[in-house]
Order: C-alpha cells, then structure tokens, then sequence
C-alpha cells in the first residue's frame, strides 16, 4: 500500500518534471510465493533507477490465463511494454508483427558473449535481440532419496540399463521406484529425458526441432518409448493426475526412490528443510544431455519516448548480473548469463552451471520439448497427446511411433 | 403518445435484441468462419477451406472426445433420468418427510461442479476413497480403480455427473407427477387399479412435456460439460476422458490453434443443433395445430 502511494507520488511529481520518466507495464504469471518475491527486485530496481512500474500479474493455467489476456491487449493495439514469453512463442508473437527491438541495448551490454549461444538465438528476431531471458531451468534432472538409495546400496544411475536394474532391486524391497504424476507434462518431461539420454543430442535435434519423419519413425524412437513402457511398470497405481510436487513429497518421505523432475523439485525439498548432496541427491537423468527451459520476457511494440526509455531500462535490467542472481537464488534455477559467480547457489544449482557450460561447448545444450522451449504450441501438443496416451495404455512402441509421426504431420 | 405506446416495447427490447444479435449469434458467425481458415495464435481472415475438418476427423484424440460425449452423453441422461423417476415416485408417496428428503435430493445442484468434482476425485482415488477403506474393512482383494484405468475412467465422469443431475430431474418430476389432474388418479383408484398400473398408464404418459424438458436440460449439460472433467479427472489418464469442450479450450487457449478449436467448436454446436431443431420444430407445430 505504501509502495503503492509512494509510485503514485512519484507520478505526479514526475509530471512536472521536464524530463520524461521511464515506464513499462509488465505482464507475468509470477504471483506464487517466491516468484512474486523474485519479481519484486525487479520492480525495485527498476524504481530505484526513476522508472514507473505498472504491474499486471495475471494468474492461472500456467500461462494460459496470460496468454488470453496479452492477446486480447494486442488485438486492440495497447500491448504491455514486456511480457513474459518464452522459447518458439516469442518467434509466433513475432510473426505478428508485435515486437519490439531491443537490439541496442543488447549491443551496448554485450549480450552476444555473456550468453550461451543457443539461449540467444531463441532471445532473436531475424537476429536481433527481441527478448530478455531471465533464468535457465534444466529439465531433465533426476531427484533421489539418499537414505532409501543408501540402503538400497544404489548409485544415482548413469544410464538407463542402470536405472531398470536399480528400479527392479527397488520394486523387490517393497520400494516405489519411481515417484511420477499422471499428468500429460509431467509424462512429457520424462518422455524427452529418456529421448535425450538414449538417442543423444543428433536425435533429439532431429526429432524435436526439425520434426524429421525419419527420426521420429526410427528405431531410436522404438527404443525410446519401449524404455518409457519399462518406466510405466516403476510407477505405483495411483500415479494418475498426481501433481508433481505430491511426486516429490513421495521422494521425501522415502515411499518413492526416485523422481525425474526439472529443478523446481528441488525448491520443494529446500522448503522441507533437505540438504542436497546429504537428504536428498540430484543428478542429470541418465544417457546426459542438457535439456534447458528459460524464462524470458519478449519486448512489444510500444509508442512514446518514456516507454521506449522504460523498455530499454527494463531489459537492460533483467540481463543486470544482481537481478539475475538473486532472482534465481530465490527461484532455484540458474542466471542466463555465464558471468555470474555461483557460490552462493547450492550443490545442484552450480552442477547445472558447470554442466550447462559443457553443454554449450559441445553443443548438447538442448531446448525441452515438453516445456514450450523447441515446437510451438500445435506441434509440442501433439508429440504431447501421442506421448500420454502411450504411457496410459497398452499402444506398441511400434504403433507409436507411427501414431506420433501422424500426430505431427496433423498438427502443421 | 398513442406513438410512443406503441412502439414501447419494441424499444425497450431493442437493445438486449442487438446485444443478443451480436455477442450469441454474430460470434457463432465468427467462430463458424474462423473454422475456415489457418488461424492460429491470433485470427487471421483468409479462407482455407475445410482443411481444419480434415485436421479434426484425422485427430486421434478429437475421435477419442467425441466416443466420450457419446458414452457419456447417453448414460448420464438415461441414468439421470431413471433415478431422477424413481426418486421422485418414490417421494410422491405422501410420506411425512418429504420436505427434508426432497431439499437433501435435491443439494447436489446447488454445489458447482468444480466441488462434485474434486469431491469425488477424492472419493474414487484408489489410494484415498472407497478402494482403501474397503481394503481397511478387510476385503483385501477389493479393487475400485476406475478412476486410473484409461478405459473406464470416463464412467467416473458419468457417476459424479449422475450424482449431481438425478436430484434436479427428480424435482422437474415430482412437479410432474403433482401436476396430473388427481379427479382421473382417483376415478382409476375406485375402479380397482393397481397403483404401479396408474404410474405406468395414466401418470407417465401425461408426462411427457416434462420428459422432453428434462432430456433438454440434461443433454446440453451434458454436451457443454467442462469443469466437471477437469475437476474429475483432468481430462486424463493421458487424454481418455476428453470432451469436445476440453478439446476445444485446450487448442484455443493452451496451444494457439484457433482455427481447430473454432472447427471443433462448429462441430459441438451442430451436435447440439440436431438435438434442439427437432424439438423446437415439434414444439412450434404442435402450438400451430392448437
């Protein structure tokens, strides 16, 4: 409220001022807990340096509430200044012709070298910045129980061969191997782990960003979901609908050893009072590969010079080395840039660091799928449907490969 | 002033008759044109022929919807109905507490179906509900898992459905069946009738207006059902209790593929044109006829 009055004065004394003051209206989903903390250094910083901050958080759905409400803002041609956007939705938003450039900007921080190279090309348009990214999520993590897997005697497994013979070891001590939700997202994420880690990054290209016929109908692609029915017999029975974070209670409590999770899973453990590295262990899900999703906000058409001046501000700020560590220490994901120090971050924030900086060099720094980073909505939603209604009854591997490359092909 | 008294009314409906116009009848307009073109994330006007129909009959999941809303579409009208009779018949046996029972029947409708449904996700989860206290009771071997198994979890949709809709259909009888002239119930009782025999003769079939509003009701209900899925089930395991409504809402707002969400919008609402026009044409006939 005091905040509020506060931004109110200063409005009004920003009037009178000869200068025009920075503004930008932000559109964003981020109103839980943390994230709303996250997003208020943000809208600090930005007031610190003499900006107006118009807020417009707009929950539910994951987005799609937002969604709904940035199109109906750009149908009648009064856009928010930044929204947040991410991966092949920037490109479609673009292809609309409603975003901004903020090439500039981007120029004078020198954003070319403090990114890695394949987080920047999604923040292009027909190669100039369009878009700020915020943080990098790895997607294909895979969550254990120290103590359950302790007594197990199990390593965190390295390869799939070694997950199946640790699952069954499990399954015989009465152990659910793996804790999974039956939610079509969540059978996605693994869906991609899997894809990733058996076909390598050649295949994952492939199949999840050139959407090739070939690769998607291959033998690689067989395997793949043969290794995702394995997985179906590691679940317990009342898998279905389960929300993730019930998953990684499971985890927890030791009823289950295992959860593939991206690293948001490790947000719920922290809040339990777990120690990574001691209660509970992380490791990249076996096979490897680097499957990223970045948060960004995408920059739209806005007209006046003091909204210009708060875009450019705000991007300025959002790749600014404090607000990407900090936000990201509350948010469990890592800073875009790869100057930022990590040792505040804990155990599994600085592996994800170091392996993402691998990744980049070896070029096995790979866009998720299954969270909106490689396909635009059609397509990633059929791979999606084919991929849920595999694991939810008693397809062929052989019949789904040929079910998904249909899917894909209807989905254009 | 003579004028003004008559053109009054036409005035005053004037503008919810354009507001009608517009937003229920120029959108379905819109929509039905939008299922024409390539639209995706935002309306694009160029028309493409059918090329969305095509997209939608090829759909595996869109097949999957529709068997859905047939399946349940029919069982959750017969059944609501069947209960919603029995109910009511027997409540209509002057028993003393009536009043009570009749307000309890009828209390599911108040509850919206975001509430049904979440209650009975928790009822028909095997892990919480009615599987694990039975196994509690000591019938180990008890299996309740319709709500987790791709082939009968659209059932559960039908069983909250039923539950909600059967008190309502019961109350539109009840009214019914108060409603036929008591002089020929008792001119039949004095000639010795059984009383199921004045049910099925003489009540029923003087009920049929009732029948054909109930069966309204509850088939567009059952056509533009939405939140009862997702509350339920979530429109899963995987996608097997999918409606052509959460089919349609999914393109339109979590994929960016208007154009398939307006074909298959067009779709359900022929559905439910081919229900209404036949009613609504024997209904208009037969006010001609009187």
């Amino acid at each position: 409220m005091m905040k509020k009055t506060m931004m109110a004065a200063a409005m009004v004394l920003g009037a009178g001022a000869v200068m025009a003051e920075p503004q930008a209206e932000v559109l964003h989903w981020w109103t839980s807990g943390s994230e709303a903390k996250s997003v208020q250094v943000l809208m600090d910083e930005f007031s610190g340096r003499g900006g107006t901050w118009t807020d417009m958080p707009v929950a539910g759905g994951g987005g799609d509430a937002a969604m709904t409400a940035l199109r109906a803002r750009v149908l009648s041609g009064n856009a928010p200044a930044a929204v947040q956007l991410k991966g092949p939705a920037i490109q479609e938003w673009y292809d609309e012709g409603v975003l901004a450039n903020i090439n500039d900007v981007a120029v004078a921080n020198n954003w070319d070298a403090l990114l890695p190279e394949a987080i920047a090309n999604h923040m292009k348009c027909d190669g100039e910045y369009c878009a700020a990214p915020v943080n990098v999520h790895r997607i294909n993590w895979i969550w254990g129980n120290a103590q359950v897997l302790a007594d197990a005697n199990i390593q965190m497994p390295t390869t799939w061969a070694e997950f199946n013979a640790a699952a069954e070891k499990l399954q015989g001590m009465g152990i659910t191997p793996l804790g999974h939700g039956g939610q079509s997202w969540q059978d996605a994420t693994i869906f991609e782990s899997i894809a990733v880690g058996l076909g390598g990054a050649e295949f994952y290209r492939a199949a999840f960003i050139d959407l090739d016929e070939a690769a998607l109908t291959s033998e690689t692609m067989v395997a793949v979901f043969d290794q995702f029915r394995t997985l179906r017999g590691f679940v317990d029975d009342d898998f279905s609908g389960r929300d993730w974070n019930l998953a990684t209670a499971m985890v927890m409590n030791g009823e289950a050893a295992f959860q593939i999770m991206g690293d948001w899973a490790k947000g719920e453990f922290m809040a339990a009072g777990l120690e990574p590295g001691k209660d509970f262990l992380c490791a990249p899900t076996p096979g490897g590969g680097y499957l990223y999703n970045v948060d960004s906000f995408a920059m739209f058409n806005v007209e006046g010079q003091d909204k210009l001046d708060g875009q450019n501000l705000l991007a300025e700020l959002i790749m600014g080395p404090n607000f990407q560590e900090v936000f990201n220490l509350n948010k469990g994901s890592i800073p875009a840039r790869l100057d930022v120090a990590l040792d505040s971050f804990d155990y599994c924030a600085r592996r994800s660091g170091y392996d993402m900086d691998v990744a980049s060099g070896n070029g096995t720094l790979l866009p998720s799928y299954a969270h909106g980073m490689a396909l635009r909505g059609a397509q990633a939603g059929a791979i999606t449907d084919t991929v849920t209604a595999f694991f939810n009854s008693d397809m062929s591997s052989a019949d789904a490969v040929t079910a998904l490359a249909l899917a894909v092909k209807n989905s254009m | 002033m003579e004028w003004l008294q008559k053109h009054m009314p036409k005035m005053v409906l004037a503008p919810s008759f354009m507001a009608i116009l517009l937003f229920v009848y120029g959108f379905i307009a819109w929509t039905a044109y939008i299922s024409f073109t390539r639209s995706r994330l935002l309306p694009k006007y160029e028309i493409e022929g059918i090329i969305q129909y095509e997209r939608l009959a090829q759909s595996p999941r869109w097949d999957v919807a529709m068997t859905n809303l047939a399946i349940f579409g029919i069982l959750f009208i017969v059944i609501s109905m069947v209960l919603g009779l029995l109910l009511a018949i027997l409540l209509d046996q002057k028993i003393r507490t009536e009043g009570a029972l009749r307000t309890i029947y009828l209390y599911p409708m108040a509850l919206s179906f975001i509430v049904t449904g979440t209650a009975w996700k928790w009822i028909l989860n095997p892990g919480l509900g009615i599987e694990l206290v039975i196994q509690g009771m000591g019938w180990e071997s008890f299996e309740f898992n319709w709500l987790t198994d791709p082939n009968m979890a659209i059932y559960t949709v039908v069983i909250a459905g039923v539950w909600q809709a059967s008190g309502f259909v019961m109350a539109l009888f009840l009214a019914g069946l108060r409603s036929v002239d008591q002089e020929i119930i008792r001119a039949a009782m004095v000639e010795g009738v059984s009383t199921p025999r004045i049910y099925r003769s003489i009540i029923i079939p003087s009920m049929a207006p009732i029948f054909m509003s109930a069966f309204i009701v509850l088939s567009h209900l059952a056509i533009k059902s939405f939140d009862l899925v997702i509350a339920l089930t979530g429109g899963g395991p995987g996608y097997a209790t999918d409606l052509p409504a959460t089919y349609m809402y999914t393109m339109a707002f979590s994929r960016g593929d208007l154009g398939q969400a307006a074909s298959s919008a067009t779709v359900m609402m022929m559905v439910v044109m081919a229900i209404i026009v036949p009613y609504l044409y024997s209904e208009l006939r037969s006010r001609h006829d009187g």
